[in-house]
């Protein structure tokens, strides 16, 4: 054993440990660290923002402006006092988005299952290069798509839907008006975020490892079979991921939604009905009569939204992180 | 039947018999002899069952890797293919199960025909096919996500067999495997929470699970301990009651300790041949191509 007491009284003092980096790699680091910061210091200044021109709004309406339904800019003149609260917009976001996801995700995993196990080598990169083309169209455009070529479509589905689903509450409506519903407005939605899952879900089923898929096939698997016990479960969680993605694009999404949804101030679960909420397109739609106290109740909005995405892409990066951490 | 005595005595029986040029070519001679002798008079128990390659050719794209193979694995036999590398032993093993086709570009000419049948003929169901004809890789991949018992029945889940009872099929395959002991308090556990070992073991019982006619081994102890490797020839050597065992292998020590037959392959620069195949005695005694003799005293390869 050695004598631990031994140590001497007096320690030597720590030495300094420095290089002298190069004249370019200090001019390369410079720019690095400049761009790293940029991009931190505007989404920090973008928070500041929002927080200082809300701060009113949150102070005169405390949460009831994110669980309030009412938006009334008030008239002061003939004393009606100002009420503002967005949270049927906030449920409608949420609904609309999810309307959304749930046509996206099972479209996007195919289109990623077949890509990656089924497609004949020749489809696959033309194929692939499509679908991330798909991303690269600017909203408006499919606002315009959604809102002259699928939703006359659509509202026949919707019809349809009610017609045999309409016992089931969510898919009665008060009224037979279709047009511009949160189903219409998922359906755009849906189409704008397939190639983001597409792509995350393609990432994690082309590292399935190998030597697994042959296992499954030695053993007289079928491809379905194989992909069910192999690839799903190792992808599960990067395709969440994905999803999670998508999401946040989806509750995000302005133009597209605005041209096809109709807003609406109290909370509506009726997908199919004409009348819906979007937190992003609200903020759109009401920027331009906007009086000082409603504007501050707009940047309060943006602020909601801003958090609530955030925190959905840092759950997804997590679980995408994850994913490919454990490897399952 | 004890594999580790089995060798000891071959060992003594080496010296006390020949003490001349070449030493190593004897020991696994002796080591192989003692392995016909316990087997005796090899008879096979169905005739006309098994497996047999006839001319079979096998191409990666335009590179023709393999040519005219033919090889014959009657029932209750373990046949070992050994060769230097590259020389075509795994796209050989992989053609008899059809494993071959899932790489692009691959390609393959002749018959393999398993009870008589042509597996490669049209219209035959390829699921079908690698159930009967199973396979072990070179290196453990059971599957992470399930369980010891999961990983065992997975073949049934893949395959969509009906299975009367699930628990003794269980018990029965890892026994056969020689795990049964080492789990059976543990079935709920990952499979990758086993040893490499163990793993490996584990795999052999999931191939072992779907009932096959056939086992293909691809050096199936490469990356295993030597502990470890004389259990799974301890187990290659009991599968031999019910199935057939091929086995590609780099070690000249275990192609005699587990074999009844060996066939040596070889490339010379162009696309892999069978230069001879023979009784494992015969090819470590007495080999009657050069460049197996060369082979396996480990003058080459
Ligand atoms: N996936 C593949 N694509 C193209 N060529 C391949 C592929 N796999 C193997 N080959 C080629 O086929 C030939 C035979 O390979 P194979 O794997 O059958 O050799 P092997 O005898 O098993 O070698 P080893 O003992 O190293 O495992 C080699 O020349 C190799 O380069
Ligand atoms: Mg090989």
């Amino acid at each position: 054993m050695p004598d631990l007491s031994a140590l001497p009284e007096t320690l030597p003092e720590r030495r300094e440990l420095t290089t002298v980096p190069r004249f370019s790699d200090k001019v390369f680091r410079g720019v690095v660290t400049a761009g790293g910061f940029v991009a931190l210091i505007v989404l920090g200044l973008i928070a500041v923002f929002l927080a200082t021109r809300s701060f009113d709004v949150f102070r005169m309406f405390k949460l009831g402006f994110v669980t309030g339904f009412n938006w009334d800019s008030g008239d002061p003149d003939n004393g009606i006092t100002p009420i503002l609260g967005i949270g049927s917009m906030l449920i409608g976001t949420l609904v609309v988005s999810f309307v959304g996801l749930f046509f996206a995700l099972p479209i996007a995993v195919g289109t990623a299952l077949y890509l990656t196990y089924y497609a004949p080598y020749w489809l696959k990169k033309p194929m692939t290069i499509l679908v991330d083309l798909m991303a690269a169209i600017p909203s408006v455009i499919y606002g315009l798509w959604g809102f002259f070529i699928l939703m006359p479509h659509a509202i026949y589905w919707a019809k349809l839907i009610n017609k045999y689903l309409g016992w089931f509450p969510t898919f009665s409506v008060p009224l037979p008006i279709f047009e511009r519903s949160p189903f219409i407005a998922g359906l755009v939605l849906s189409v704008m975020i397939i190639p983001i899952i597409t792509a995350v879900s393609r990432e994690v089923f082309s590292q399935v490892p190998l030597d697994r898929i042959q296992a499954a096939y030695a053993l007289g698997a079928t491809k379905w079979s194989m992909i069910k016990t192999v690839v799903l479960p190792f992808g599960s969680s990067g395709i969440a991921g994905g999803a999670m993605l998508g999401l946040g694009r989806a509750m995000g999404e302005t133009v597209a939604v605005y041209l096809v949804l109709n807003l609406y101030f109290l909370p509506n679960f009726h997908v199919l009905f004409s009348a819906g909420g979007s937190v992003a397109s609200m903020i759109v739609t009401k920027f331009g009569e906007a009086g000082s106290l409603e504007l501050k109740g707009l940047m309060a909005a943006g602020l909601v939204l801003f958090i609530v995405t955030l925190v959905v892409n840092y759950l997804s990066n997590l679980i995408v992180r994850r994913a490919s951490r454990t490897g399952r | 039947m004890d594999i580790l005595k089995l060798k000891g005595s071959g060992q003594a029986q080496t010296t006390s018999e020949d003490k001349v040029a070449k030493p190593e070519i004897s020991s696994l001679a002796s080591v192989a002899a003692d392995r016909s002798e316990s087997k005796g008079d090899f008879v096979p128990r169905r005739p006309g069952a098994g497996l047999e390659a006839k001319g079979v050719h096998a191409w990666f794209g335009k590179h023709h890797v393999l040519a005219n193979v033919s090889l014959n694995f009657p029932s209750g036999t373990v046949t070992a293919l050994i060769g230097p590398s590259g020389c075509g032993k795994s796209t050989f093993l992989r053609t008899l199960n059809r494993m071959h086709e899932f790489i692009p570009g691959a390609g393959m000419a002749g018959e393999v025909l398993l009870d008589g049948t042509d597996i490669y003929k049209s219209g035959t169901d390829v699921t079908k096919i690698r159930l009967k004809v199973g396979m072990v890789f070179q290196k453990p991949n059971p599957f992470p996500s399930m369980t010891i018992g999961e990983n065992v029945l997975s073949g049934i889940k893949l395959a969509q067999l009906k299975v009367s009872n699930k628990d003794d099929l269980l018990e029965e395959c890892l026994q056969r495997a020689g795990l049964w002991n080492e789990v059976k308090d543990r079935l709920s556990a990952h499979g990758g929470s086993l040893s490499g070992g163990q793993q490996q073991r584990l795999c052999i019982a999931r191939a072992l699970a779907v009932k096959p006619e056939v086992l293909l081994m691809d050096e199936p102890c490469s990356a295993l301990d030597p502990g470890s490797t004389l259990r799974i020839e301890e187990t290659i050597r009991q599968l031999t009651e019910s199935v057939i065992v091929v086995i590609v292998t780099h070690n000249m020590q275990q192609a005699a300790r587990v074999s009844d037959f060996t066939g040596f392959f070889l490339s010379d620069g162009g696309p892999g041949q069978l230069v001879e195949v023979a009784s494992t005695k015969e090819i470590f005694s007495r080999p009657k191509d050069e460049r197996t003799e060369a082979y396996v005293t480990g003058r080459f390869g």
